[in-house]
C-alpha cells in the first residue's frame, strides 16, 4: 500500500501545480474562480489525503476549511462582487501570457532543483510536497507581479496560501497548521469580502490597480 | 524587594481587552484618555518584567535579556505615541478627516497592534511570532488605509500586497525550519520552540536551514523595509495618520528585524550552515545607500522621513549583519535611539502638516519662527538623527563605523559614504523646513510636546552619559547575538 499512498498524494499535489499554471493563462475573471475554485478543491483532496496519511483527525478541519470555505464561499462571493461593481471581465496582464507561461515553467524547474536538493533527508511525501508547494508559492506570486487588476492579484494571493497550505500538511505533524490556516481564511475574508473592495469601489469606478497609479505622493 | 509576579503575557492581553473595550466605546475624550491609559498600564507591566527572575521559557512564551529590550521600547513607544496621538486625533477630527466611528475603528486597532507586536516579542515559538507578526501588518494595514483618500488606498493596497507576500514567504520559511528540526526533536510543538531549536540546531540539515533562513531574511526583511523589497513603506508612512507612522517607523520595523535575529542565532549554532552575516550586510548596505540618495527627490515631508527609516534599518541590519560584540552594541544602541527619534520627529511632523494642512515640503517653511516649539523639536530631531554629536546616534554610528574600519576598511568606506550622502540630504531639506521666510498657512494648533521633548532629551541623555548599567545590558545582549 506504500506506493498508492505516494503516489495519490504526488497526483495531488502535481496536479495544484497543474492548475496554477491553469491560472496563469486565463484571461476572464469568472473563468479564473472557477479554475481557483478547483484549485481549493485539489488542495481539500491533497490534505484531507494527508489527514488519513498521519493519521492527523485535526487536518481534516483544514481540509473542510479548504473546501467549504475557499473553493465555494470565497468564489461565489467575488463573483457577486464582479457583477455589482461591473468590472470589466477581462483580465490585464502586465506582461503575455506566452512569457509569463514560460517564467512559470522555469519557476517550477527552480523549485524541484532547490528543494529536492536540500530535503534529501526528509521523506518522500515531505520532499515532494515541500517541492511542488514551493511551485505553487512562487506560480502564486508570479500571477500576483503580472495581473493589473485587484481580483486576479487576490486569486494569485489565494493560491499561493494554498501552496502554503500544501507545505504545512506535508511537513509530518506540524503544529498549529489548524490555527494558521483558520488565520490565513480570516485574512482573506477581511481582505476579500471586506474592507479593501468595498472602499475601492467606493471611490473608483474600477478596480484595476493601474487607476490608483496616477496618484503617487511624488507627482502632487 | 516585594514586586509583584506579573505573568508576561498581561503585557500582550491588555492591550487585547483594551481593544475591544476601545472598539465598543464611543467618544473621542473618553477614548482617547483610555487609550493612554491601557499604554501606559501595558508599560508598567513591561517594567515589572525587568525586576523579575528570569523565568524557565514556556512552549510560548519567552522573557530573556534581548527580548526584553525590544518590549521596554515597544511599550514605551506605544505610551508616548498615545499620548501624541490624542491631540493629533482630536484636530483630525475637528477638520473632518476622521468621523467618530472611523476614530473608534483606529483606537481599537492601536491597541490590537500593540497586542500583536508585544506578542511577537515574547514569543518562543516561531509559529506563534508568524501569526502575531501577520496580525500587526494586517491592523497597520487598516490603519493605513483609514483616510479613505485616492493616495490612502493605494499605500493600504500596496502595502498589503507587499507585506502578505513577505508574510507568505515567512511562513514558508518557517515550515522549513520545522521540516530541518522534526527529524531530530521529534513531531510536535517542541519542534517548533525557539529554545529547543537552538538547542539542537547543531544537528539540523544545514542544506534546509539554509534555505529556511533566505526565505525568512525575505519574508521578514520585507516587513523591515530593506531594498529592494521596501516599496510599501513610505507609502504607508505618508498615507496614514502620522502616529501610525511614529510606530511603523519606531516599532513595527524593530519587531521585524527582532524575528530576524532570532533566526540569525539559530543560524549561528549550526556551525555548517552558511553564515547569515553577508547577506544581512548586503541588505543592509544597499538600503543605506538607496535611501540615502532617494532622500534628495522627496517633496512630502513624511514621505522623507520614510527613506530616512529605511536608510537607518539599513545600518542596523548592517551592524548585525557585521557581528561581534562591538558591532551588534552599536546595532542595539543604534536601534533604540533611532526608536526615539524618529517617533518624536514624526510627532513634530504631525503637528506641522496639521499647523500648514499640507505635507509637501515646498510650502513648508520658517517654522523656528511661526512655530518656535514645533520648528526646534523638529530641528534637534534632525540633528540627532542625522548622527550628530552630542545626541545619542553620533555615539552609536561612531561606534559601528570604527569597528567596521578595523575589521572591513572597503565596507566601512561604503557605509560612511551612505552616511554622509543621508546627512547632506537631511540639512538640505531641514534648512528650507525650519528656517528662512515663513511660507503658506497657518493654523493654530493644541499640539503635546511632552512625547517629542521626552523622546529628544533621551536622546541627548543616551549622548552624554549612558548608564552603566544599560551598558553591562547591552553588551551581555551583543554577546548572546553572537
Amino acid at each position: 500500500m506504500p506506493n498508492l499512498a505516494f503516489d495519490t498524494a504526488h497526483l495531488l499535489a502535481g496536479g495544484l501545480v497543474l492548475i496554477s499554471f491553469m491560472l496563469l493563462y486565463q484571461d476572464r475573471l469568472t473563468s479564473l474562480l472557477n479554475v481557483y475554485a478547483l484549485h481549493a478543491l485539489v488542495l481539500a483532496l491533497s490534505v484531507a489525503w494527508q489527514a488519513r496519511l498521519q493519521n492527523a483527525p485535526h487536518l481534516y478541519v483544514t481540509a473542510g476549511l479548504a473546501l467549504g470555505f475557499k473553493a465555494i464561499i470565497i468564489p461565489v462571493a467575488l463573483r457577486r462582487i464582479i457583477e455589482r461593481l461591473g468590472i470589466h471581465r477581462e483580465i490585464e496582464t502586465v506582461v503575455g501570457i506566452g512569457p509569463t507561461m514560460l517564467a512559470g515553467m522555469a519557476l517550477v524547474g527552480l523549485s524541484m532543483v532547490v528543494m529536492l536538493r536540500v530535503t534529501a533527508g526528509a521523506t518522500p511525501i515531505a520532499r515532494q510536497d515541500l517541492a511542488f508547494a514551493l511551485a505553487v508559492v512562487l506560480l502564486g506570486l508570479l500571477m500576483m507581479v503580472t495581473r493589473r487588476n485587484a481580483v486576479s492579484q487576490v486569486v494569485g494571493f489565494m493560491s499561493l496560501e494554498n501552496g502554503l497550505n500544501l507545505a504545512a500538511t506535508g511537513a509530518r505533524g506540524m503544529p498549529l497548521v489548524v490555527e494558521i490556516s483558520v488565520a490565513f481564511s480570516i485574512l482573506i475574508a477581511f481582505i476579500v469580502i471586506g474592507i479593501f473592495l468595498f472602499r475601492i469601489r467606493e471611490r473608483f469606478d474600477t478596480v484595476d490597480i493601474g487607476a490608483l497609479d496616477q496618484a503617487r505622493g511624488e507627482h502632487r | 524587594m516585594n514586586h509583584f509576579i506579573v505573568p508576561p503575557q498581561t503585557v500582550s492581553l491588555i492591550p487585547l481587552g483594551a481593544a475591544a473595550l476601545l472598539a465598543l466605546l464611543p467618544g473621542y475624550r473618553l477614548t482617547a484618555r483610555l487609550n493612554v491609559v491601557a499604554t501606559l498600564a501595558t508599560l508598567l507591566a513591561a517594567l515589572s518584567l525587568l525586576f523579575e527572575p528570569l523565568r524557565t521559557p514556556g512552549p510560548y512564551l519567552l522573557v530573556d535579556d534581548l527580548n526584553i529590550v525590544f518590549i521596554v521600547l515597544n511599550t514605551f513607544v506605544g505610551f508616548t505615541t498615545s499620548v501624541f496621538s490624542s491631540s493629533y486625533v482630536g484636530h483630525e477630527l475637528e477638520i473632518g478627516r476622521l468621523t467618530p466611528r472611523y476614530l473608534r475603528f483606529y483606537h481599537a486597532m492601536y491597541q490590537l497592534l500593540m497586542a500583536a507586536m508585544n506578542a511577537a516579542l515574547m514569543a518562543n515559538n516561531i509559529g506563534l511570532m508568524w501569526v502575531a507578526i501577520e496580525v500587526a501588518t494586517l491592523t497597520t494595514v487598516l490603519m493605513v488605509g483609514i483616510y479613505r483618500t485616492h493616495e490612502a488606498l493605494e499605500a493600504a493596497w500596496k502595502y498589503f500586497i507587499l507585506g502578505s507576500v513577505g508574510i507568505a514567504l515567512a511562513l514558508f520559511g518557517t515550515i522549513l525550519v520545522y521540516v530541518a528540526a522534526q527529524p531530530v526533536i521529534g513531531e510536535g510543538l517542541q519542534a517548533m520552540v525557539w529554545t529547543k531549536l537552538v538547542a539542537n540546531a547543531a544537528y539540523f540539515d544545514p542544506a534546509l536551514l539554509n534555505v529556511a533562513f533566505i526565505f525568512l531574511l525575505l519574508g521578514y526583511g520585507t516587513k523591515v523595509g530593506l531594498a529592494p523589497l521596501h516599496a510599501w513603506l513610505p507609502d504607508a508612512h505618508a498615507e496614514g495618520p502620522t502616529p501610525i507612522s511614529a510606530v511603523l517607523s519606531g516599532l513595527l520595523l524593530n519587531v521585524a528585524l527582532y524575528a530576524v535575529l532570532r533566526f540569525k542565532m539559530l543560524m549561528a549554532a549550526n556551525a555548517a550552515a552558511i553564515t547569515p552575516g553577508p547577506l544581512m550586510v548586503t541588505m543592509g548596505l544597499a538600503s543605506l545607500l538607496f535611501a540615502a540618495f532617494m532622500l534628495y527627490r522627496r517633496r512630502d515631508i513624511k514621505r522623507f522621513f520614510a527613506y530616512s527609516s529605511i536608510e537607518h534599518m539599513g545600518i542596523i541590519t548592517f551592524a548585525f549583519g557585521m557581528g561581534g560584540t562591538l558591532a551588534n552594541f552599536a546595532g542595539l544602541l543604534q536601534m533604540t535611539l533611532h526608536s526615539l527619534t524618529k517617533s518624536g520627529i514624526f510627532f513634530a511632523v504631525g503637528h506641522i502638516a496639521q499647523a500648514k494642512s499640507t505635507q509637501r515640503i515646498d510650502d513648508i517653511a520658517g517654522l523656528t519662527e511661526t512655530h518656535p516649539w514645533l520648528g526646534w523639536g523638529l530641528v534637534v530631531g534632525v540633528v540627532a538623527i542625522a548622527g550628530l554629536p552630542p545626541l545619542g546616534i553620533f555615539m552609536s554610528e561612531f561606534l559601528l563605523v570604527s569597528s567596521t574600519f578595523a575589521r572591513a576598511p572597503l565596507l566601512a568606506i561604503l557605509l560612511v559614504l551612505g552616511l554622509l550622502v543621508a546627512f547632506g540630504a537631511l540639512f538640505l531639506r531641514l534648512n528650507g523646513i525650519a528656517f528662512g521666510e515663513a511660507r503658506g498657512v497657518n493654523h493654530p494648533v493644541k499640539a503635546s510636546y511632552g512625547p517629542l521633548f521626552a523622546h529628544l532629551a533621551l536622546v541627548l541623555a543616551a549622548g552624554l552619559y549612558l548608564p552603566p548599567l544599560l551598558v553591562a545590558w547591552f553588551q551581555h545582549v551583543s554577546q548572546l547575538l553572537g
